[in-house]
């Protein structure tokens, strides 16, 4: 339970800075590969979860094509490691990020930034002062998502970095395990009603915040 | 000073402008489509126009000759929006203060107090703009501008969002900013009445170009030049209240002449600037006997230009200043007039509106 709270929290707050640069683009900018972005950032919402956690296997493991340059030159393995389980939620959950702070930044009325400009603010100044604060309920919501998606990221987590109790052993690969054995049911059933319960506090702490953001923009 | 020489392409519209805007209030006058906000918004730096070169007491904010292009943040502009753009997470008082953070001098203490003093927004201090009315949200706009410490204020008509009641509660600080504030303001504006009252100098466009720029009352008095149509034309005359008579009516002298208007506010011995319209205007060729109208004004005809419908615009010189006149081209027929032709102009006390006095 412990290790799947780090996992998320980690996940979460590491890919958030991305997230948010991330949706910036696809919201505000126009560029060439715009669409190609917006698909790759998409793909493991679609793509079944083994798949995805295959090609994590392939690109970051210990022999991948990226994974062998990472261990020869920084030491950083991600493979069979509880940062490899990060890793592979921060991706899973990267998607339900990007949409819910695209859509709160595109909420921003860009006539309040030029007027931030005209009062002598630097770009990098109008996003910290103007649009930061009004996208925060929905830098809010999506990290609270991406939690919640972290959490329960089962699929891309057991394919790339397996089911190792005490280092890569999450709640829904605990359950999983505890579904196999004899007699293991009751355990599960509480791992089952934890999962439950921290889901549903996220998805009704993140409509909270949506409705503020909501509000926020009718009003001004 | 502003000098501003701009041309500008989108899509079939074709802006080749050029004017200079001394202190006090320029307004830039015309319909909608003639090209006003692409000027403001380029003088801005929101826009980048094809070509030009925009000047603020010499130093280049624009110049394309020279690759010059100063970003907005480093024009040092004050910009009042036609909507106001307060920031919504911001309490009012954060709003007027937000240059702080980025301009040194900008937003000093002494200056947010005179400010917000002047602007009569004390009261408003701690509340969030969604809770302001149109008017207040536009008073704490003009103080956020000012307080950037600007070279240059702009704005792109501030007025037109509000209804008639909060208009004439705006337009006095507009005045008092016009005569109290030494750098240039840039005003956008296509209500004749509004322009009457703040205009220092005009600049009047059509459809993209310059048609001709000059003093107020010059530019109004001009019959050739109705950026708003004939509809709206009216002229504009200096006065000095002479006295406030029991009856609810104000006296001024302009030139020669005394008018009788409904009761002014300003104190005797001060000057106004009224706005005759042009469609309140009789014109009588001898001087008529036992008529309600108060003022009876003795002039020449200068000029005579023909509408498209019925209507002509009649322009004269008399001892108050420049008078327009509109009327049918059937009078105009009947009545014989012709440039030099004397003749009496007519205006009803009531007919001049509180809205079109101004200090």
């Amino acid at each position: 339970m412990a290790l799947s709270l780090r996992v998320a929290a980690v996940a979460t707050l590491a890919s958030l800075p991305l997230g948010i640069f991330t949706a910036y683009a696809l919201a505000r900018w126009r560029f060439p590969g715009k669409q190609l972005l917006n698909g790759l950032v998409h793909l493991p919402l679609i793509l079944p979860p083994v798949v995805t956690g295959y090609l994590l296997l392939l690109a970051m493991g210990r022999k991948g094509f990226i994974g062998q340059y990472l261990d020869q030159w920084f030491g950083i393995v991600f493979a069979f490691r509880w940062t490899g389980a990060v890793l592979a939620a921060a991706i899973m959950a990267f998607p339900l990020m990007v949409r819910s702070i695209r859509l709160s930044i595109e909420a921003v009325d860009p006539r309040l930034e030029q007027a931030g400009a005209t009062l002598g603010a630097r770009p990098a100044w109008v996003f910290a002062t103007v649009t930061l604060p009004l996208i925060m309920p929905g830098i809010l919501a999506g990290a609270i998502l991406a939690f919640a998606k972290a959490m329960g990221e089962f699929g891309a987590t057991i394919t790339f970095v397996s089911n190792i109790p005490g280092q890569t052993q999450t709640v829904p690969s605990a359950i999983y395990a505890f579904l196999q054995v004899p007699g293991g049911e009751p355990s599960a059933m509480r791992l089952v009603i934890i999962s439950v319960a921290v889901a549903m506090a996220a998805l009704l702490l993140s409509e909270l915040l949506a409705r503020r953001l909501a509000a926020r923009a009718g009003g001004s | 000073m502003l000098d501003v020489d701009l041309r500008h392409r989108l899509g079939s519209f074709e802006l080749d402008a050029r004017f200079t805007a001394p202190p006090g209030i320029t307004v830039l006058f015309g319909r909608s489509g003639s090209g006003k906000t692409t000027i403001i918004n380029a003088v801005a730096g929101l826009l980048k126009p094809d070509a030009g070169r925009i000047m603020v007491d010499g130093r280049a904010l624009l110049d394309t000759a020279a690759n010059v292009c100063l970003p907005p943040h480093a024009r040092r502009i004050g910009y009042i929006f036609q909507e106001g753009r307060l920031f919504p997470h911001f309490t009012v008082s954060r709003n007027l203060t937000y240059s702080r953070w980025f301009t040194s001098g900008a937003g000093q203490p002494a200056d947010v107090s005179r400010v917000v003093e002047m602007l009569g927004i004390g009261h408003l201090l701690n509340r969030y703009p969604q809770s302001l009315s149109g008017g207040e949200k536009q008073r704490v706009a003009i103080g956020r501008a000012l307080l950037s410490s600007p070279q240059l204020i702009l704005a792109d008509e501030p007025l037109s969002s509000l209804d008639e009641y909060r208009k004439a509660e705006i337009l006095p600080y507009f005045e008092r900013l016009r005569d109290e504030v030494s750098v240039p303001i840039l005003y956008v504006s296509h209500a004749a009445a509004e322009v009457a009252r703040l205009a220092t100098t005009v600049v009047a466009l059509q459809n993209g170009k310059v048609i001709r720029q000059g003093p107020a009352a010059e530019v109004l008095g001009d019959p050739s030049v109705t950026p708003a149509g004939a509809r709206e034309a009216g002229a504009l005359i200096e006065a000095r209240i002479v006295a406030h008579h029991d009856d609810g009516l104000t006296e001024v002298s302009a030139g020669a002449v005394h008018l009788l208007l409904p009761s002014l506010g300003q104190p005797v011995g001060a000057t106004a600037r009224i706005r005759i319209a042009a469609h309140d205007v009789i014109l009588s060729r001898s001087r008529p006997e036992g008529l309600s109208a108060l003022n009876i004004v003795p002039g020449t005809v200068h000029e005579i230009r023909l509408g498209q419908g019925p209507g002509a615009l009649v322009a004269l010189d008399t001892p108050a200043g420049r008078l327009l006149a509109r009327i049918t081209r059937r009078s105009l027929r009947t009545l014989e007039l012709a440039p030099r032709a004397q003749v009496f102009a007519i205006v009803k006390a009531v007919s001049i509106a509180p809205a079109d006095v101004g200090n």
